[in-house]
């Protein structure tokens, strides 16, 4: 399907903040992803006329990075760290624990498109390892059993938006620093949640 | 050892609000904005940076105000601040983007001042979102009260920030690797010459690259002085440097430091010694890139030249400890996959050769591993940088595939018997 209005707004607005079109293209490219929970052939198509290049470059871009995804995700993305600090901290509990919750191999999605389950490099939490990641929101110092507690709530309750220091209260432990600052704004897709391409969103207490 | 705070005192002066506008400016924020437009005097920004002798934070330690002045001239210049933290081990620019986002505005401002630019890119990794979040509230911030836009503070300065996403490429902190993505390309480095994107950058237009940290010490540089800066570290290293501690320590975090001290005192006052008592068998001194040092070696002084001299780098000042039963054929093999999975895939050296010692790796780490095995890792991390020597030789466009080679140089100069622990002996050798 070829993006709606409103969609096309919002991508014109991102574009208009770069000197040059095609530097809108990651950016526009997260809207596709919003949109469809992947990145699609049509969106390939509505983006490569928006920025002026050809389809395929627009997929070289796409399949370059690895938070663009090919396949269609679940509400929720669950990424779990594997690199060096997360990985002598544990990590493999935590992948074993999501793994075990959801049924799923890495980079998997279940039938009810529920979850997705990705083990991914560094997200900067090192301090607080092991750390995941909800939709880039990010939860530090878990352990098998708060992740499995995380993964039944996020089953049951089905929050729309995901914030990272709601998670954290609720599962996390060891945090990198103190985060000290409150904070109520989160991403309500497998998207980052940011306000430049129009997917921060606040949640209600 | 105490900490010395410039970059993260007013987060600690105002924790629950350091990252308002209102707050910042309360707590003398933007007042070196200030000095510097009344004063008038580009040149002066340039001088005091050069004075200060400030290195570049992101990992290379290049002198930033002799990166400043290569700036070529040009009527459109870019100030692009490199927030694509991703070296494992490595958080403390997520910290200062996310407590003290003005500090960085500030200094983003008083850059393009001095250099005369007038649009600046903040490119932080995806997986900051939400620091990324609070740049961009800052940032609107900083407009609403006239400290960006058109004629900044009725001056004739003008400066437009946007603050962009990555999308989860750690190659993307290579710098011309960062301006290709900028750019909505894949993020592969450029090939050398030119060498500095100083002169051919963003747009083939000259372009500063910098740190999110170096670019966050500049508000206290212009209103201390660069010499009083200079006072502080040692020759070479000069100011105060925001180590990451992670790893097995028992209070793991950020800690800003002036460089000269041992990593065994530092371990020991900030991380409070290792979790259970246990000994320190190594640690990386500088992030995933660095070879690591033992736990004999903790007196080595944390500077850029001692950790040079001893043969790593103090790269991004992500100091890793791994305790005396740490599996450390997992933990290089934990390295070699996540620079398996970063590689760009440009050049061949690294595409297959990191996929190769990854693979290997894993063959022994599974305990189906061979003696020949050893000699294979050897000869595939020669191809990638000949010689295994330090600073390594590449037979690549980026450093990131002899950063591959470091964790395994690391075993088998040190290691070896964990190595050789883990290959069966009764299987002969495979033909």
């Amino acid at each position: 399907m070829s993006w709606d209005n409103e969609l096309l707004e919002r991508a014109h607005k991102i574009i208009e903040l770069y000197p040059q079109k095609r530097s809108a293209l990651g950016p526009l490219l997260y809207l596709a992803q919003e949109k469809d929970g992947f990145i699609s052939d049509d969106s390939i198509v509505e983006i490569s006329n928006l920025v002026d290049i050809t389809e395929v470059q627009v997929k070289s871009v796409s399949s370059f990075y690895s938070m663009y995804k090919e396949e269609q995700t679940g509400t929720y993305l669950l990424s779990v760290c594997k690199s060096i600090s997360c990985e002598i901290n544990d990590s493999r509990s935590v992948i074993n624990s999501v793994k075990e919750f959801t049924g799923l191999e890495n980079y998997e999605t279940d039938q009810d498109k529920l979850f997705t389950f990705e083990e991914v490099e560094c997200i900067g939490a090192c301090g607080g390892a092991p750390a995941v990641q909800v939709n880039y929101e990010t939860v530090e110092g878990l352990t098998p059993e708060k992740t499995i507690e995380m993964c039944e709530w996020l089953k049951n309750d089905k929050p729309e938006i995901i914030v990272a220091d709601q998670l954290q209260n609720k599962f996390g432990g060891t945090k990198s620093f103190d985060w000290a600052i409150e904070d109520n704004t989160g991403s309500a897709y497998t998207v980052p949640g940011f306000q430049n391409i129009g997917t921060a969103k606040e949640k209600d207490n | 050892m105490k900490e010395t705070l410039l970059l993260t005192k007013h987060m600690r002066d105002f924790p629950e609000n350091s990252h308002n506008i209102d707050v910042y400016e309360k707590n003398n924020g933007y007042s070196a904005l200030k000095k510097v437009l009344k004063e008038d005097n580009p040149e002066n920004v340039i001088n005091e940076i050069k004075d200060s002798n400030i290195r570049g934070r992101g990992g290379a330690g290049f002198p930033t105000g002799v990166k400043w002045g290569f700036l070529a001239e040009d009527e459109d210049r870019y100030l692009v601040i490199n927030g694509d933290e991703s070296e494992p081990g490595t958080f403390k620019d997520r910290i200062l983007l996310e407590r003290d986002p003005h500090q960085l505005i500030e200094g983003v401002i008083i850059t393009c001042f001095a250099s005369n630019i007038k649009k600046a890119f903040i490119y932080i990794r995806g997986e900051y979102a939400k620091p990324a979040r609070r740049v961009q509230e800052a940032v609107e911030q900083a407009y609403e009260k006239g400290y960006l836009g058109d004629n900044i503070l009725g001056t004739n300065l003008s400066l437009d920030i946007v603050v962009h996403l990555g999308a989860g490429a750690y190659i993307c902190g290579e710098e011309t690797a960062l301006l290709n993505s900028l750019e909505g390309k894949r993020g592969e480095p450029r090939l050398k010459p030119p060498y500095f994107p100083a002169v051919m950058g963003l747009y083939n237009k000259p372009t500063l690259v910098n740190n999110v940290e170096t670019i966050s010490s500049v508000p206290w540089i212009i209103n201390n002085s660069g010499k009083e800066y200079a006072k502080l570290g040692v020759e070479g290293s000069t100011g105060t440097r925001i180590f990451s501690l992670s790893g097995h320590v028992r209070t793991p975090g950020n800690f800003e430091i002036e460089m000269g001290k041992s990593f065994g005192e530092f371990v020991d006052t900030f991380g409070n010694g290792i979790k259970d008592d246990k000994k320190v068998k190594a640690y990386i001194p500088g992030g995933a890139s660095a070879p690591w040092f033992t736990g004999d070696q903790l007196d080595i002084k944390m500077t850029i030249d001692d950790v040079a001299n001893a043969g790593s780098m103090l790269g991004s000042g992500a100091v890793v400890v791994m305790d005396e039963d740490t599996n450390l054929v997992y933990a290089a093999k934990s390295i070699v996959s996540f620079f398996a999975h970063e590689s760009c895939g440009q050049c061949t050296p690294c595409r297959e050769g990191t996929t190769w010692l990854e693979m290997i790796l894993e063959r022994i780490a599974s305990g189906r591993g061979r003696l020949s095995d050893i000699s294979l890792l050897v000869d595939v991390c020669d191809n990638i940088s000949p010689g295994l020597s330090w600073p390594p030789k590449m037979t690549t466009i980026c450093p990131l595939g002899p950063s591959a080679v470091s964790p395994i140089t690391s075993l088998l100069d040190n290691f070896s018997d964990e190595l050789m622990k883990m290959l069966p002996t009764k299987i002969p050798i495979a033909q």
